[in-house]
């Protein structure tokens, strides 16, 4: 229903439904927030109206109220920007700084923290409240998140995300008034999800990128890189390049600039997890065990199976994940090719995603007694260090990836999006059962929403039943439907994060636009990538078929196993 | 005094009777600190496995709620009535001298395990103000030297 | 009991059973036979009422009287000051502050001899005895409607509850009126929520009955957390069925056929009464399934609360019984349109829901009678402090504080001047002197800077100091706080800081002013009403006690001598005796003799060293010649 309204003293029509927050964005009449997100990718409109930080007047009221939770009704009467208002605003935001360390010079998150903007903004030059810190002002590092509680201003964000968007509630408000703080995480995915969505320094991520400048400073060490496909659309975030512009030579030109040995692609390692994995499920098909067969490379949502869902754990694929597979390979093939020690080559892996830190870790994933994977950067991380050392992204020339292992088709390009694996492995699969490929695109797997079905034709009597997944809590609906017997696909796709990797925990966020938007450049950024590559399908690409040739002998082959597949453990009562 | 083991078979029958219902959170855990006499790590964590929800949601409920408590008490619990109307006839001054007497301060339990001592808000004895519980007996119209006496008795 | 299939039945029931109450009901001075009710309060019991019992019952055999006397356990009388009272019927003898030892007493004066017991009266100011229960002034000016049983009958049995009428409304909402009667009976009474804002009931019962819904709840709020009030604890524990039955007429009203009692874990006796209410009430068929042979259903489920004030907030409260912290959300929407489980829901206190079985029994317009304007009906005071008659009063809306404070309360106690009373708890605010004589309802005390709250009334005397009295209820206030919105987490904290401060002696004019700021920030703009109204108390003292701020921080001088940071402990030398008692009794030895002459010339003055003490105030008290003074 349309009402009328007045913000203020001009006339507006709105729908009733809506708050007057949102009416005021609309029309372009700013009202400062703290607490509120929308998080449109996953439709979470967090409004706890908790924070006080956008309350206006109405008329008749005799309390201002938060513009993010009330709705409007005919003859509202509005006034966002009285000297009440601005005054009560900046007597709250006070109260937040007088209960902050406000030690902005040298936070994480300084000149990216959302309070810092807003005192700022509402031209706070002195805090004339003090007292007692609620928390203690320090980080504690759990699992490469880092949670300082004394910056935390309880907009409870992050455990909407995590609840809401995640399942989990790994993390709750717990205690109660001034000493309220959230909670240490209690089986926790890592997804990071939580520090992307957090205003202040109160959730950041582990910096582990001056452990790699030592390494690179070390001449015993040979140090390769490999970067996610997912990376290379995000990092020109940091560097003034319009949201999902592709900078893979520049990223490229980067990491060569600060002296790795080698620069390679873990789209390489997508390319051979596709090998490995179509080959599995082509085997589970056939014989209709196992089915569905799930994704496993995501490492946030095989800690959430492996926590939640142990009864489960024979559906996921047992494949390593692209950039393990790729570090398992560098440590044996190409040690062996080029002559050197496993034990003096570190690998680093450049990551949209914090829970990669964790997976890095896992003792199963070594071979040899060598960790496949040695370090892992975020992208944050990585252009932190990028600006610390003062490269310019814009002023570096064009690189290419080192070969072999630089190699990718267009299938492991789009592994970054949400949809892209399974549609990656459909390319294989259908090329492995018909022969040919009609459309290499599998449009009906891509997407945004949470939880998208798609029968996708391979060949000409096989049809496959999919589904894909972006975010848990999509994940654990589908999962309670195959342990009720009613959901019958033949494999899935999960991604801990929305949208998949172009949204992961560890990709920067851009101040100028809503995520949503950055998402959707980032996906087709992907795609656009893939468009333009002359091979398209995994099995075509050259280097993998050098690999296999040269060392792995086929896909599934016994030294296959040994090096790129893995076991998952029952998490539940950790 | 029942062991652990039937402790937990007798939460876990009342959580079924509870048809494993979250919503019944509060009740589950009035009834924990009933046999438990607080509500350890362990207690929260087989709640929240029954209730199947994560852990740190009961451990945001148990910390919200002043009743509920993850250390254990004493043998006697002192409960000093900080109402207003104990308040304004003295209230302080009697949770002052317990605190000297035990060497304990408010919310905490004697070395010896043999006083818990706490404040609650108003027992409702307002005629009797000021006034101290001990486990189940109330004492009131106190007056700072009644305390010795009266601990003594415990 | 037997199931109650229809009103006849019911109301066949009323007569059985009124000769239950025979003796209660008339008085008469000379009798046959006796009735003895003894308080089972919660101040009484905690006073050994239920020994008293015992032990009446014991000598009323050893007496052989026991034929000729009834012994029975009741509700809360209100008088908590002089309990544990016992009365005795037909006579109508009200006897106070009895302890176990005065049982054979009882028996045997007053029901073998039938003599008074002169002791065991009241005395009232001037020390006259008075032995009539209508006579003592602490009752005179009250009228109770929600108290009407407590006292009277024995919440535990539900024959006597059904003697008094009781069941009565909800048979005759369910056979003679629609929901739409019910609820233009209860908006006609005017009645208001006399859990704090003060909604208008039948307003609130049309809003719940507008939500269209599969469900629909009922919830008693008896989850009373002012501390100093205890209305709704006594009203459970001496009528349970009252509230029981007006749940179900509101389940009616408004089409719910389930109802919760939030309660305070803290409230065993009232939780056990209701319990037992309950289960007798459903096997009467006056609750449960076809209730009086009708085709109206309505279930009750008690759930505790666990120690959260914030729960009194319904948005709050509703959160709690589904298992959550107890946060509030904002309203709207309201627990009308979605409440409990995204449920449309109608949230009462325990007073509100006991004025309902009158208002329909009696008619609205008749209740409406009672009261002001705006307030209509009686409103129960839980009255205490520094006070001659603590207890529970109910009186018409618009009576004065005066006439609470000093002809039902009895005055100050110990003979000392007035200076504030506080109502409506960490919500309310102070009154001084001079509103004395306003007429108590909902809008004159917000007018007034306070509010009604759910009645809590503590009376302040010369020797409180009214910045402390503020500071008390921001302690309050910070540790109940549920921490979600910033005004109230981190504004209440930064406003206790300052006044602790202020009472440390450490204040500044500044910070009179911040404190000013800070309240109304912190007023207008917290999420709840806990927050909007936590600057109350500091608002209301700072309106009519300015003076003693100002001296706080500009003189620093406590003029009620009670914040120890501001205080001096003198010796008068001229009157110092010389005795020593109070360098003997000095914790800190801080008192040491001079070499002065006392008043005694044999003996030396003392002196005290303002370095060394502690301000415990044992010296003042143990001087035999008052020549102490702060």
């Amino acid at each position: 229903m349309l009402v009328n309204i007045k913000i203020n003293g001009k006339d507006y029509q709105a729908d009733s439904s809506l708050t007057i927050l949102k009416v005021a964005r609309r029309y372009h009449i700013h009202i400062p927030t703290l607490c509120y997100m929308f998080h449109e990718e996953t439709n979470l409109e967090h409004k706890p109206a908790s924070c006080r930080v956008c309350v206006v007047e109405v008329k008749g009221k005799r309390n201002l109220v938060p513009a993010c939770a009330t709705t409007v009704y005919e003859g509202m009467e509005v006034t966002t920007n009285s000297i009440k208002c601005i005054e009560y605003r900046k007597n709250i935001v006070e109260l937040l700084l007088s209960n902050h360390p406000n030690d902005c010079v040298y936070c994480a998150k300084n000149n990216r923290c959302e309070l810092q903007s807003l005192a700022a903004e509402l031209g706070i030059r002195n805090v004339h409240y003090h007292g007692e810190l609620s928390q203690k002002n320090e980080y504690k590092n759990i699992r490469g998140l880092m949670k300082n509680p004394a910056k935390c201003i309880l907009c409870n964000r992050c455990t909407a995300v995590c609840r809401e968007v995640q399942s989990i509630e790994a993390i709750v408000p717990t205690m109660r008034g001034f000493k309220t703080v959230i909670s240490s995480p209690s089986k926790c995915i890592t997804c990071g999800q939580c520090i992307q969505v957090c205003p202040t320094g109160a959730l950041i991520q582990e910096d582990n990128t001056f452990q790699v400048e030592k390494l690179l400073a070390d001449p015993t060490k040979f140090v390769v890189v490999n970067t996610a496909p997912a990376v290379r659309v995000s990092l020109g975030d940091e560097f003034n390049y319009p949201a999902g512009a592709d900078v893979t030579k520049k990223m490229v030109a980067s990491l060569r600039e600060l002296g790795f040995d080698k620069v390679f692609d873990t789209n390489f390692g997508a390319d051979l997890t596709i090998m490995e994995e179509a080959t599995e499920f082509i085997e589970r098909y056939k014989s209709g065990k196992n089915l569905p067969l799930i994704t496993s490379c995501c490492p946030g949502w095989v800690k959430f199976i492996e926590s939640f869902y142990p009864e489960l754990l024979h559906l996921p694929s047992s494949c390593k994940s692209p950039t393990e597979m790729f570090g398992a390979i560098v440590k044996s093939y190409y040690a062996e090719k080029n002559h050197l020690d496993p034990k003096d080559i570190v690998v680093v892996s450049l990551m949209p995603c914090l829970a990669k830190k964790r997976e890095a870790a896992r003792t199963e994933l070594s071979n040899d007694g060598y960790q496949n994977v040695d370090i892992v950067l975020t992208v944050k991380e990585y252009a932190d260090l990028l600006k610390r050392r003062g490269i310019d992204l814009r002023e570096l020339p064009d690189a290419d990836f080192d070969h072999p292992l630089g190699e990718s088709s267009g299938a492991g390009d789009i592994f970054g999006n949400t949809g892209g694996v399974i549609e990656a492995v459909a390319r294989t699969a259908s090329k492995w059962l018909s022969g040919e490929v009609k459309d290499v695109n599998f449009t009906q797997v891509r997407g945004l929403s949470g939880v998208r079905e798609a029968l996708v034709r391979v060949s000409d009597d096989i049809s496959l039943s999919l589904c894909v997944c972006s975010g848990l809590k999509g994940a654990r609906d589908v999962l309670e439907k195959i342990k009720r017997g009613e959901a019958h696909y033949d494999a899935i796709e999960i991604m801990a994060c929305p949208g998949g990797c172009v949204n992961g925990g560890g990709q920067p966020i851009r101040q100028d636009m809503e995520q949503i938007n950055v998402i959707r450049a980032r996906q087709k950024g992907i795609y656009d990538i893939d468009k333009n590559k002359l091979v398209r399908i995994s099995c075509d690409n050259e280097e993998i078929k050098e690999l296999y040739h040269d060392y792995l002998i086929a896909p599934g082959s016994e030294k296959a196993h040994e090096l790129l597949h893995t076991v998952f453990h029952d998490s539940s009562k950790a | 005094m029942k062991s652990n083991k039937e402790l937990f078979a007798e939460l876990d029958t009342f959580i079924e009777e509870k048809h494993n219902d979250p919503s019944e959170l509060i009740a589950i855990l009035h009834k924990a600190q009933g046999l438990f006499g607080y509500l350890p790590m362990n207690v929260q964590q087989f709640i929240a496995d029954k209730l199947k929800i994560n852990v740190s949601r009961v451990y945001g409920v148990v910390t919200f709620y002043s009743f509920f408590t993850m250390v254990p008490k004493g043998d006697n619990v002192i409960n000093i009535c900080l109402g207003t109307a104990c308040f304004v006839r003295g209230a302080n001054d009697l949770l002052a001298r317990v605190e000297e007497i035990l060497k304990i301060k408010n919310g905490e339990t004697t070395p010896d395990g043999k006083f818990t001592l706490t404040t609650l808000r108003c027992v409702g004895a307002c005629g009797l103000a000021p006034v101290m519980q001990i486990n189940d007996k109330t004492y009131g119209n106190l007056k700072v030297d009644d305390i010795d006496g009266i601990l003594s008795q415990y | 009991m037997k199931k109650i299939n229809s009103r006849e039945e019911l109301l066949a029931l009323y007569e059985q059973y009124q000769s239950l109450l025979d003796l209660r009901k008339e008085e008469k001075d000379v009798s046959e036979k006796y009735h003895i009710s003894v308080c089972g309060g919660t101040g009484c019991t905690s006073s050994n009422s239920l020994e008293i019992v015992e032990e009446l019952k014991k000598y009323a055999e050893i007496y052989h009287v026991a034929d000729k006397v009834e012994i029975s356990i009741t509700g809360c009388f209100g008088f908590c000051e002089r309990g544990p009272i016992v009365k005795i019927f037909p006579d109508h003898t009200f006897y106070v502050k009895v302890t176990p030892q005065d049982a054979e007493k009882i028996i045997k004066q007053h029901i073998v001899e039938g003599k008074v017991v002169e002791e065991l009266l009241y005395k009232n100011e001037k020390g006259e005895k008075i032995s009539k229960q209508d006579n003592i002034n602490f009752y005179k000016k009250q009228h109770r409607i929600a108290l009407r049983n407590c006292g009277l009958i024995n919440p535990e049995v539900l024959e006597e509850t059904i003697a008094v009428k009781g069941y009565q409304a909800l048979a005759k909402v369910l056979y003679e009126m629609t929901s739409d009667d019910v609820i233009k009976e209860v908006s006609d009474s005017g009645l208001r929520g006399r859990g704090g804002a003060g909604f208008l009931t039948g307003q609130k019962w049309r809003f719940a009955k507008a939500a269209v819904s599969d469900k629909k709840y009922i919830i008693c709020n008896a989850d009373e957390g002012d501390p100093g009030a205890f209305m709704d604890r006594s009203i459970l524990e001496g009528d349970p069925h009252s509230v029981l039955e007006s749940m179900a007429i509101a389940g009616y009203a408004i089409g719910a056929d389930e109802g919760e009692i939030y309660i305070r874990a803290e409230y065993p006796l009232a939780v056990h009464r209701l319990e037992i209410a309950i289960r007798e009430a459903t096997e009467a068929g006056l609750l449960g399934d076809h209730i009086l042979g009708t085709n109206f259903s309505f279930h009750i489920n008690i759930k505790y609360g666990a120690g959260a004030f914030v729960c009194g907030e319904e948005t709050a409260l509703i959160h709690s019984i589904e298992g959550k912290r107890g946060e509030p959300t904002l309203k709207p929407p309201f627990p009308a349109t979605k409440g409990l489980f995204g449920k449309p829901t109608n949230v009462n206190n325990v007073e509100t829901w006991a004025n309902i079985p009158v208002i329909i029994l009696d008619g609205g317009k008749k209740f409406a009678e009672l009261g002001t304007e705006n307030s209509k009906g009686t409103k129960v005071f839980a009255l205490a402090g520094k006070i001659n008659n603590v207890g529970l009063v109910e009186v018409p809306m618009g009576t004065t504080l005066r006439e609470i404070i000093y002809d039902i309360g009895g005055g100050i106690k110990n003979g000392k001047k007035f200076k504030a009373v506080q109502t409506g708890g960490p919500s309310g605010g102070c009154l001084s002197e001079k509103d004395l004589d306003t007429p108590i309802d909902y809008d004159n005390l917000v007018e007034k800077g306070s509010m009604m709250g759910s009645g809590g009334m503590i009376v302040l005397d010369e020797d409180d100091c009214m910045v402390n009295i503020a500071k008390f209820y921001l302690e309050f206030t910070v540790e109940e706080s549920c921490g979600k919105c910033t005004p109230c987490r981190v504004g209440n904290k930064r406003m206790l800081e300052i006044l602790t401060k202020i009472t440390d002696g450490n204040g500044t004019e500044q910070d009179l002013a911040d404190l000013q700021e800070l309240a109304h920030v912190i007023k207008d703009c917290s999420l709840c009403a806990l927050g909007q109204s936590a600057p109350n108390p500091v608002l209301s003292t700072m309106q009519g006690f300015m003076d003693e701020y100002i001296a706080h921080v500009r003189d620093k001088k406590c003029p009620a001598g009670t914040c120890k940071n501001l205080v001096n402990y003198e010796i008068i030398e001229k009157n110092c005796l010389g005795c020593g008692l109070c360098a003997r009794n000095c914790p800190v030895n801080a008192i040491f003799k001079t070499d002065r002459p006392a008043k005694n010339p044999r003996l030396m003055a003392y002196e005290i060293d303002g370095s060394k003490c502690v301000k415990c105030g044992t010296c003042l008290h143990k001087c035999p010649a008052k020549a102490i003074i702060k």
